[in-house]
């Protein structure tokens, strides 16, 4: 009876431009339209399938401004059975340590977890460590990147996909999955499942109801600072050619003059 | 001299390309340290290696447990040094592994995460890092506001230079594993790219995509890439349709790959595509539709059918070779 818990985050959509705030250089997330990570509907949908498999209970925990709560809705209305918000101001411009304390913290509320869920990498910031720090904090073994997971009693399995290959992945639970885009295909929300949605519990905490100090969140008290932002000049548009059947030669050409064959 | 820990990034008895360049980082800002963490007898085959890119120390950590357990030996043996060394600075390659090993240290050691560094520079622990946000479409300096800096660099993103370092060796200790908190490793089955290079550490890179249209048509790929002696890429749709394996996906939730030459073929340039590839130094394109986005960044592209196209070119850059 798995008891899962599933990181997820709200981020700016990739299709729409992406920008840094003047005056912070915290992500400006009012410029770009907002939606639930992929990767993070992935995770659930993995969660949805080993409770289904399993039975057990997902709890969908998101550390996010007000409007994260759309991101929250989704993953209810997909199947999860209830929802924790971690909304402060204070934690505007928190860094990767600070946003993992936080979502340590509120994992410690949840009883009797058995498994945390989160995305390899978000689609903004690209850390690609918040569940490793996440397993660190909590003191859970960590097993990362899955494109295959399995739970068998108090042991979970996960095949772990990188650069470096496939590595095979063993431990004890409660332990820290994060899944890689191969995982799985996520499910539409159904209507009966938006409409459920509506009425799962959503617990909206704060900082303090966490125990975490004001004085470890946020941009202030980052580990980090930017010192430095600008928007890189975008590429320009080069040459463009028609084939008329010397377009390999062509090519060929341009890179002998580049030097670079 | 700050001394400055390096994690070396190393495989089969080998360093990969990344150690160079985080060694040749590491003298930017003081005396670099290379750290071995692996199985018995694996820093005896790197050490020459090491002393090539300046490693003044090479920490030896070696046990069975270092090489069967998942991350946390690094993250242990890294946190140890820490610890008794009080360097200025430490260093991990920020491929997969590695950044899961430096934000643990940091957590652990209360210092400053600094990730995917495409630069260093500074003197000691007051380091500054260049940072390539967006898919390259931000460009940011970030520094530590207090504990150590704890910096992960791109592979690729600096250039490695070489230097002779003593490479005196010191063996520490690997703390024993708590198999609560652990992870075993049960099995490896490494990439196996035959004779091309790693699609990170490639100066050339050919990628295919939907155009390709088959998993047997990839050959056409993979042909060019051979004869630039380049990596072969795929876009995410080339993936998804099972033209190419998974590993080799270029773009946001794939590699990040930033070579001198990058080659699209029937590839349109959606912006999770650009968003990994986009910092190559030359961009060249072959789509059929003028239209394709990917000719906006395209330092020449041809628009016509990559079939024709590609052969052509792999038959005129193999006449060249010779
Ligand atoms: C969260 C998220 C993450 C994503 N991450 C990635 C990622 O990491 N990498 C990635 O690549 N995509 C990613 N995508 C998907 C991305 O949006 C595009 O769908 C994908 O890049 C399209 O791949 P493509 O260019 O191969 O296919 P298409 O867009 O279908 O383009 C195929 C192109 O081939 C051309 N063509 C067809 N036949 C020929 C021919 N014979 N000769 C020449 N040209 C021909 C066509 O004109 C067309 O331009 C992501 C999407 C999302 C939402
Ligand atoms: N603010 C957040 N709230 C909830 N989960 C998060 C948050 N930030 C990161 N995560 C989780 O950690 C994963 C990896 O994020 P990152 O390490 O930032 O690339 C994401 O896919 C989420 O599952």
């Amino acid at each position: 009876m798995p008891n899962i818990v599933v990181l997820v985050k709200q981020v700016p959509d990739t299709y729409s431009e992406r920008k840094l705030s003047e005056g912070d250089h915290t992500l400006d997330r009012d410029f770009a339209d907002a939606v639930l990570d992929e990767i993070n509907e992935r995770a659930i949908e993995e969660a949805l399938q080993i409770k289904e498999a399993h039975d057990g209970e997902v709890t969908v925990l998101c550390v996010g401004p007000d409007r994260a709560t759309d991101a929250i809705r989704k993953g209810l209305s997909m199947g999860a059975d209830k929802a924790i918000h971690v909304l402060d101001d204070a934690l505007h411009g928190s860094d990767l340590l600070q946003t993992a304390k936080v979502l340590a913290a509120a994992i410690r509320t949840v009883e009797d977890v058995d498994l945390v869920i989160a995305g390899n990498e978000a689609s903004d910031g690209a850390g690609g460590a918040v569940p490793a720090v996440v397993a660190e904090l909590l003191g859970y073994p960590q097993l990362t990147h899955a494109r295959e997971v399995t739970v068998d009693g108090t042991t979970v399995k996960v095949t772990r996909e990188t650069e470096d290959g496939l590595t095979h992945l063993e431990a004890s639970l409660p332990a820290v999955v994060s899944v890689g885009e191969k995982i799985n295909e996520p499910r539409y929300p159904s209507f009966k499942g938006i409409m459920a949605a509506k009425k799962k519990p959503v617990e909206t905490v704060d900082i303090a109801d966490l125990g975490v100090d004001a004085g470890d969140v946020g941009l202030a008290n980052a580990w980090s600072t930017v010192v430095e932002a600008a928007p890189k000049p975008p590429r320009e548009a080069g040459q463009r050619v028609e084939d008329d059947g010397d377009g390999g030669v062509k090519i060929a050409e341009y890179l002998v003059g580049q030097k670079l064959i | 001299m700050a001394e400055v820990l390096v994690l070396v990034d190393h495989l089969d008895g080998e360093v990969k390309k990344v150690t160079g360049e985080l060694l040749t980082a590491a003298r930017a800002l003081g005396e670099p340290s290379a750290v071995v963490v692996g199985a018995p007898g694996d820093a005896a085959k790197l050490k020459e290696s090491l002393a090539s890119y300046g490693a003044e120390k090479v920490y030896v950590a070696e046990s069975e447990d270092a090489a069967n357990y998942f991350v946390t030996p690094k993250v242990d043996v890294l946190a140890a040094l820490v610890e008794s060394k009080s360097p200025a600075a430490v260093l991990v390659a920020a491929g997969s592994e590695g950044k899961e090993v430096s934000g643990r240290l940091a957590a652990r050691v209360g210092g400053a995460l600094l990730v995917d560094a495409v630069g260093v520079e500074g003197s000691g622990d007051d380091a500054t890092v260049t940072q390539s946000v967006f898919g390259g479409a931000f460009v940011v300096k970030a520094k530590a506001a207090k504990g150590l800096p704890v910096i992960s660099v791109r592979p690729g993103g600096l250039d490695a230079e070489q230097a002779q370092g003593a490479a005196a060796e010191e063996t520490v200790e690997v703390p024993a594993v708590d198999p609560a908190k652990a992870t075993r490793i049960t099995g490896r089955e490494p990439v196996v790219g035959g004779d091309r290079p790693e699609l990170t550490e490639a100066s050339v890179v050919v990628s295919g995509g939907r155009g390709v249209g088959s998993a047997e048509s990839f050959e056409v790929v993979e042909k060019l890439a051979d004869a630039l002696g380049a990596a072969v890429g795929a876009s995410r749709a080339a993936v998804d349709s099972g033209y190419y394996p998974a590993q080799f996906q270029v773009g946001q939730t794939g590699k990040t790959v930033s070579p001198q030459l990058y080659i699209a073929l029937g590839i349109s340039g959606a912006i999770q595509h650009r968003a990994g590839m986009q910092t190559s130094k030359t961009i060249v394109a072959v789509n059929k539709d003028a239209e394709a986005p990917i000719f906006e960044i395209a330092d020449y592209g041809v628009v016509g059918d990559l079939f024709k196209v590609a052969p052509q070119l792999t038959e005129e850059a193999a006449k060249r070779k010779g």
